[in-house]
């Protein structure tokens, strides 16, 4: 990024806005008898992104809708920037929106689109155009302006979309997927990009997305929600490494669920002793979450036996690494190794799996061994 | 072999257009035949039959008010329907059934039952507000609902109103702003198309306006052919041209008005 260009993302913001801070208190949502949302509470302080990760279903859109002014809450309250609006209606809550859908105007061009906002709230004509050509050039669509919907890919679409959200210089920004209907490529240059300017612009967003990588990979703290409640808030390297819940480990990230015995602060899993996240966990039979990184294959030995001998069955190319499917007999465990180390293992080749001293969380749910 | 397939193809379109464009034309053709006969055998052909229908004031009379009613009976039925079927569709997404089910209802009753019903009403009206022929447009509104339901209903299934009213709502427009704004432009041609079927509809319409005992186009048709059956026939044979030319005109406009506007933004 050029010096003219923060200039220009300055001029474009007004750059005297300060950010705002979003709290959401004790929010609560039903629909007929299904709970949407179960009391979430959660600050998303000022300039933060702060994503939402969670299954379908998991109320991680409704927590978001609420906070538009979409959907009204059951219970709780929305608090931007000191104001209750829990109450107010979408159009007076003074927030930005990228949906998941396509949603721009159609019978508007990408220009009037973004100056929209700015027309509702009464900004002179030649003030709206030069901000909405602005804004479209944060954007990087400055020679798209006069483009309909339908003559823009599905990526500047969202792109036009952003642009129009951040135009009316709202408190917080709010993306709803706004990735999700977009190709791999486009998705994750795009995902850069909204980092980018919402860190430019310093303002306070909320990203809801299913998408672990994605959430990991934007956020200044990741909430990974279930079944109306926040299961674990916190930066993305402390959801993946230090997972909270047994929940957490396995919806962020692959996790090897593999059998073993908790016993005096670390687990025993087929002969090797790990250490706990938790170390105060009573003794027992447990099963242990393990990360595929976690998991290393020793020099093969013909002909070896033990519990920690298998035969792998299935090879995945990642890219830079690949993933294996190891078949120890009782179980199996998915292994991610350099792919550069794959050529030894072909598929039905007999290998001995190391298991990483990281401490590792266990959980007691008696589920399968592996998902 | 694809080659002939597809003159095959051609030869079966030609044939079917030429054998509906003769269902169609054959029958207006017979019309303007006879109407243009003269009085004698031999006689030669004349227009007096369709210029003598501009000097019965009578005809004009019920021309007009043919047409007051189509424009009063249009804005009546956006103002009705429009507005009810955006709102039922974002916020009561139950109810959209019963509407549907409400406004198709009409195409089930025969007119002729509608009229006992309307009856004693439009003798209340008659006392109480008016007797002009244009209270009419009250019947109209509900025998055209079913059709410009579907119309409407085929518009707004096209775009995804919710996310654009969401979106609009939450860059700060209110209701009305939506609606007119947003939802409206983005179905224009739905909403032409209902105007063509609800002036259609209500041009064409003779049985309640005549149990009703009002003159409109169709029942003036049907006066004049008792008497002379050369003006009624021509008198039918402009309508027809007229609401064909009307149609069309619709359409053209509602096409035009469309891209110019395209235009003008861009």
């Amino acid at each position: 990024m050029s010096a003219r260009d923060a200039r220009q993302i300055g001029a474009a913001w007004g750059g005297t806005r300060t950010a705002a801070e979003v709290r959401l208190e004790e929010l609560r949502r039903q629909y007929g008898s299904t709970v949407a949302l179960d009391g979430l509470n959660l600050t998303i302080q000022a300039g933060e992104l702060v994503a939402l990760l969670g299954p379908s279903g998991c109320g991680k859109t409704t927590a978001l809708r609420l906070v538009a002014g979409l959907e009204d809450a059951d219970g709780g309250r929305v608090v931007i920037d000191g104001r209750d609006v829990t109450h107010l209606p979408p159009n007076r809550r003074d927030t930005g929106m990228v949906f998941q859908a396509y949603s721009l105007f159609p019978h508007m061009t990408a220009r009037e689109n973004v100056a929209f906002g700015l027309r509702m709230r009464k900004v002179g004509a030649e003030e709206r155009r030069r901000r909405a050509g602005e804004m479209l050039e944060l954007v990087g669509l400055a020679t798209q302006a006069d483009r309909y919907a339908h003559q823009l890919s599905g990526g500047q679409q969202q792109r036009v979309a952003l642009a129009r959200a951040l135009a009316i210089r709202p408190s917080v920004l709010l993306l709803d997927e706004p990735l999700s209907a977009l190709d791999a490529r486009v998705r994750s240059q795009l995902r850069d990009e909204i980092r980018r300017i919402q860190r430019e612009v310093g303002i306070t967003t909320l990203f809801v997305t299913h998408d672990q990588e994605e959430a990991l990979a934007i956020a200044d703290r990741v909430g990974v929600m279930r079944a109306g409640r926040l299961e674990q808030m916190g930066p993305p390297t402390s959801i993946y490494s230090q997972p909270a819940t047994p929940f957490v480990a396995e919806f962020v990230g692959l996790t090897n669920r593999l059998a073993g015995v908790v016993m005096s602060g670390s687990v025993d899993v087929r002969g090797v002793r790990l250490p706990l996240i938790a170390p105060d966990t009573p003794d027992g039979p447990a099963v242990a979450l393990v990360r595929p990184e976690a998991v290393s294959l020793a020099p093969a030995v013909e002909s070896s036996n033990g519990p920690l001998s298998g035969t792998v069955i299935a090879v995945s190319f990642l890219g830079a690494v690949s993933r294996l499917t190891v078949d120890l007999g009782d179980t199996r465990v998915l292994v991610q190794i350099p792919t550069a180390e794959v050529a030894a293992h072909p598929g039905g080749s007999r290998v001995r799996i190391a298991l990483r001293q990281d401490p590792v969380l266990i959980t007691r749910d008696g589920g399968a061994e592996r998902r | 072999m694809n080659r002939r397939r597809r003159r095959r193809l051609a030869a079966f379109k030609t044939a079917v257009y030429v054998v509906l464009g003769l269902f169609f034309l054959l029958p207006i053709a017979a019309m303007v035949e006879f109407a243009t006969r003269g009085v004698g055998i031999s006689s030669p052909r004349t227009l007096s039959a369709f210029t003598s229908i501009g000097s019965d004031p009578e005809l004009v009379d019920a021309i007009m008010a043919s047409l007051e009613l189509a424009l009063i009976t249009s804005v009546g039925m956006l103002a009705l329907l429009l507005p009810t079927m955006i709102w039922v569709r974002l916020r009561l997404p139950r109810m959209v059934r019963p509407v549907e089910l409400a406004c198709l209802t009409p195409l089930t009753i025969p007119a002729i039952v509608l009229v006992v019903g309307f009856a004693p009403i439009y003798r209340w009206i008659e006392i109480n507000v008016s007797d002009s022929i244009l209270t009419l447009a009250f019947a109209y509104l509900i025998l055209v609902l079913p059709y410009c339901y579907r119309a409407l209903d085929a518009g707004l299934s096209a775009v995804d109103i919710r996310t654009l009213s969401e979106a609009a709502r939450s860059l700060g427009a209110g209701w009305d702003t939506v609606m007119w704004r947003i939802v409206v432009p983005n179905m224009s041609s739905a909403v032409s198309n209902a105007c063509l079927l609800c002036a259609a509809v209500v041009l064409g319409e003779f049985t309640v306006a005549n149990l009703l005992n009002f003159e409109n186009l169709q029942v003036a048709i049907s006066i004049l052919g008792t008497g002379n059956a050369s003006i009624s026939i021509a008198l039918s044979v402009l309508s027809l041209v007229f609401v064909f030319v009307f149609l069309l005109v619709l359409s053209f406009l509602a096409r035009s008005l469309s891209r110019r506007r395209g235009a003008a933004r861009a």
